[in-house]
């Protein structure tokens, strides 16, 4: 087998420096009863070819992105990725090593990571951010946690213009340990009817902007309003690029910042890995959830990284610790800081104008469209209209026609009445024949 | 004579110089090693290294939502960006540099078929909420990854979203404590055990939950007390955390009467699977009595670590538990394949949602490629081979340095103690550090916490025997400078690496967690 050195030979060299007569010896503290003989039933080993030639065949039997006129959004966003990205994050110094506990032999680790924190901090506008969580979603559910540690209260109201499924990821985790949540209706509007709910008992405040719905809104009026209540504002945002173009979270507010770093240096990969960006104010730093890389000298009074506030963390300081999370989206980090390294503030601004210049395209091809209206008024790169017809229903016609036209709002939440919603993304990627495309081909459907 | 290499002739140092002079460098940068500042102390501000098409318009249409201030994110060029990154890169130990003898890490090689088949873009251009049936592969491929999983583990089913081990570990109970709430014990079950041994995400994560942790003795061979988790069981107990093979590198003999035990009492049996690379395709969990398992796909799986992340923890799940497998899954209908998103319907019990979308799928092409490629021979012997490897390298060392549990063979780690240090005023840390000196990756240390200044060796199955010798006589040239007193060697140390020792105290004492713009400068940040 290609991965495994020892020869046979080896082995039975070591068995007899080991003393051990056969393998089996080494396993006698299975217990009887439990010890399998053979092989469990599953193919035998396989070269590379073989390999190959199996995954690919399922790869094969997918419709991708950047093959078909594409418009899904809805928390996951397809970007162009400069190639240096992919090349970097393959070296095997940043692939092939692990968390940076030895600072020692880790600073090229330490420092991506401390420049990572300080691109994510000046990104949302916030003063620090950690080295990252494992997505949006689950940077939401830390983030209402930590708000009702910092608060001592025990209740989230969240906007119905938050993603549902981060709503769900969130409610699964916060109910487990008592805290409420009320979850607002969904609209495309949703923000509206936030300060209404507010009361004495509130942790916080969960609103995203850009919406699930696209809307994108200034919240400097629920921060205030939050904070006269004496609650938090946690601002989700689903789309990091959007931060080039609109109002930080930090400029309206925000005392945590929820975001998903994807689409900024990582790939769709059908939902994972991605990033979860964790932003906050400095004086809520003991409080909060993750790994930190800090700096410090070394005994040379040279300047150096290390992780640091570890005695929030769980290996010191176990069934008390701020999270049980144990991790970060390392490499994901390392993705997000190059392709922000390459943009720059210039390009990140360039980028996200684009997004918004083709999203007003898509939008205007769509509008005329008879049948099809128009919900969200003002929006980064994704807008909701709503169809004549079931939404879920004309996604999968469009896509037997070769065009993944979005997403259903059903899909993430069939509950809320809302059958007739299609959300609807454009990126620096999408052409202007595949807006054509789009808008032609919606209108035959519709027309049917 | 000059050595100058004008032309093309073989040059030879200086003749007749103290080969012993060594100056410190006037740059700060060392031979290979680049003093690299970062991003923002460069001159990228305003800089971009893409080439966009120009925008047509400014926003305006969004009036007062544009940010307008500075943001504060220097450009690189595409050759600044390189250079960067891979000088950076340098400062950085690897499992492809060298062993890395993290215990409990199992850092084994990273199989490169992997990379490239998690780039197919048929897996890594695809969106989570695309229709299923533009998808089907990519479910295929779940649905592959499940029955690999659940065959090795003797399992019935699994959920495959959890994002790493600690996220998986949250999955397990919370399907316990649903199992619990569904049988009406859960207001009367507040209390998890866990091993005194126990890696610190079992009791953090026991605590998220809602549960109070009880801490379960161990005995003197480094295994779980018995009559103390027994006399701990009872009707107030939900489950038991137990791993195994254990973080002291041991085989829990009492696995049977543990789990047997832990069903009498009504509660469940959470397996800790951090540790299944010692046992995979030779002993299943299923048939120890296991009712929840995380696999971290990138330990045994080979998943790479990428520097702290991302990785992903599958978790296995007893019929017991399996109703209660958060949302989504895959189901092979016979006419193809179903993603079930939603607890309600035909998943009513399920407790609810881990994360916005399907999991790490770009690891579970990497773990199935993985796993493919060695197929259920190969896999046996990746146990046997680590097994092997680790007690060979205590058996090589046992004379200098002192086993924490000497009686019988270790599982895929040594563990050691710093009892062998004594009176030589040299620390585990200590010793650690000038394993960097020789070129090595210190073991883990101070780990588990019931050893005394705990070194745990884990080599895992692709170290070859010519790698592990080069090992042990590096440890053992260190062990005898130790004992012969050579303690400067140690208390400095490293004196070879990109950096001195650093000072974490400070670090933690008045943290600066970014880098922010010289008093006096404009700069945004």
């Amino acid at each position: 087998m290609r991965y495994l050195p020892l020869t046979p030979d080896d082995r039975e060299a070591m068995l007899a420096a080991i003393g051990a007569k056969s393998i089996d010896d080494l396993f006698i503290d299975v217990p009887q009863a439990a010890r399998r003989d053979g092989f469990v039933d599953l193919p035998r080993v396989a070269g590379e070819l073989e390999v190959e030639r199996a995954l690919s065949a399922m790869a094969g039997k997918n419709a991708t992105a950047s093959t078909v006129p594409f418009f899904c959004g809805a928390g996951a966003y397809k970007h162009h990725i400069p190639a240096t990205v992919d090349h970097v994050i393959q070296r095997s110094e940043f692939l092939t090593s692990y968390t940076p506990y030895q600072p020692e032999i880790a600073q090229g680790t330490l420092q991506y990571l401390y420049e990572f924190q300080t691109q994510v901090a000046n990104l949302t506008g916030m003063e620090v951010a950690n080295a990252s969580l494992y997505d949006g979603s689950t940077a939401m559910a830390e983030g209402v946690l930590m708000a009702t540690r910092v608060t001592r209260r025990n209740k989230a109201v969240i906007s119905g213009g938050v993603h549902p499924h981060y709503v769900k990821a969130t409610e699964t985790v916060v109910h487990a340990v008592g805290v409420e949540t009320e979850a607002l209706t969904a609209a495309v509007d949703a923000e509206d009817a936030v300060i209404a709910a507010i009361d004495k008992d509130t942790a916080c405040v969960v609103v995203q902007t850009p919406n699930v719905f696209g809307t994108a809104t200034d919240v400097t009026k629920i921060a205030e309003a939050a904070h006269a209540a004496g609650a938090l504002l946690i601002v989700v945002v689903t789309e990091a690029v959007s931060m080039g173009l609109l109002k930080s979270p930090g400029e309206m507010g925000a005392d945590i910042v929820a975001a998903e770093g994807q689409s900024i240096g990582n790939a769709l990969n059908f939902g994972g890995p991605y990033i979860g960006l964790f932003a906050t104010r400095e004086k809520l730093l003991r409080q909060t959830p993750g790994r930190y890389c800090g700096e410090t000298v070394d005994a040379e009074g040279k300047r150096g990284f290390v992780l640091t506030l570890s005695t929030r963390e769980q290996h010191i300081r176990r069934d008390k610790a701020t999270s049980n999370i144990c991790t970060n989206s390392g490499l994901c980090c390392l993705a997000f800081s190059i392709h922000m390294s390459l943009l720059g503030e210039t390009g990140l601004r360039q980028l996200a104008l684009l997004n918004h210049e083709k999203a007003v395209a898509t939008r205007d091809a769509l509008a005329a469209i008879p049948g099809v209206e128009i919900l969200t008024p003002r929006f980064f790169n994704e807008f909701a209209v709503k169809l004549p017809r079931n939404a879920a229903d004309v996604v999968q016609t469009m896509a037997d026609n070769g065009v993944l036209c979005g997403v259903p709002y059903s899909r993430l939440n069939p509950d809320a009445g809302l059958d007739d919603v299609l959300l609807v993304a454009a990126t620096e990627t999408t052409l202007d024949a595949d807006i054509k495309i789009l808008a032609g081909a919606l209108a035959k459907v519709l027309a049917a | 004579m000059s050595t100058m290499n004008t032309v093309g002739r073989p040059t030879a140092p200086n003749e007749g110089l103290d080969a012993n002079y060594k100056p410190a460098t006037l740059t700060g940068g060392r031979g290979l090693l680049q003093d690299e500042p970062l991003i923002f102390e460069g001159e990228g501000w305003g800089k971009t290294g893409v080439d966009l098409p120009k925008p047509a318009t400014n926003g305006s249409d969004l009036g007062d939502l544009v940010r307008k201030d500075p943001i504060g994110l220097p450009g690189l060029s595409e050759p600044e960006a390189m250079r960067h990154y891979v000088r950076l890169s340098q400062k950085n130990h690897a499992i492809d540099l060298a062993v890395y003898p993290l215990g409990s890490c199992t850092m084994k090689h990273n199989p490169r078929l992997n990379e490239k088949m998690a780039r197919l873009p048929g897996f890594s251009d695809i969106h989570p909420l695309q229709p299923q049936s533009t998808v089907q592969g990519a479910l295929e491929l779940m649905d592959q990854l499940a029955h690999w999983l659940t065959t090795l583990t003797g399992m019935p089913a699994v959920a495959l979203s959890p994002k790493a081990g600690a996220h998986g570990e949250l999955c397990g109970l919370m399907a316990i404590r649903a199992a619990h709430q569904a049988k009406g014990e859960h207001e009367q079950r507040r209390k998890v055990l866990v091993p005194t041994s126990a890696h610190g995400t079992n009791p953090a994560t026991a605590a998220f939950v809602g549960y109070s942790v009880v801490e379960v003795a161990q005995t003197d061979d480094g295994r779980v007390d018995v009559a103390d988790l027994a006399s701990k069981l009872g009707p107030d107990v939900a489950a038991i955390m137990v791993t195994n093979p254990n973080t002291c590198g041991l085989f829990e003999r009492d696995i049977l009467e543990i789990s047997r035990l832990t069903h009498e009492a009504g509660a469940y049996f959470y397996c800790d699977g951090a540790n299944f690379n010692a046992i995979v395709g030779r002993v299943r969990p299923g048939d120890l009595g296991v009712d929840a398992m995380h696999i971290n796909l990138h330990k045994t799986f080979s998943t790479p670590h990428g520097g702290g992340g991302p990785g992903a923890g599958p978790v296995v799940l007893s019929e017991a538990l399996a109703p209660f497998a958060p949302a989504p899954w895959v189901v092979n209908t016979g006419d193809g394949y179903k993603l079930v998103e939603r607890e309600e319907d035909e998943a009513e019990q399920a407790f609810g949602r881990l994360c916005a979308f399907q999991g790490q799928m770009g690891m579970y092409v990497r773990a199935l490629s993985y796993m493919m490629s060695h197929g259920s021979d190969g896999l046996r012997q990746v146990a046997e081979d680590a097994v092997l490897n680790a007690n060979y390298i205590k058996a090589r060392l046992e004379d200098l340095m002192s086993v924490a549990f000497p009686e019988g063979p270790c599982m895929h780690e040594a563990l050691f103690d710093d009892e062998w240090l004594k009176g030589t005023d040299i620390t585990t840390l200590d010793f650690a550090k000038a394993m960097i000196d020789e070129g090595f990756h210190p073991m883990t240390m101070y780990f588990p916490l019931v050893v005394h200044g705990a070194m745990l060796i884990e080599p895992t199955e692709t170290e070859s025997k010519a790698e592990l010798d080069r090992f042990i006589e590096a440890m053992r040239l260190l062990a005898g400078a130790a004992k012969a007193g050579d303690v400067e060697r140690f208390k400095g140390a490293p004196f070879h690496a990109p950096l001195r020792r650093l000072d974490e105290t400070r670090a933690a004492r008045s943290p600066r967690l970014r880098w922010a713009a010289p008093e006096g400068s404009n700069r945004a940040g």
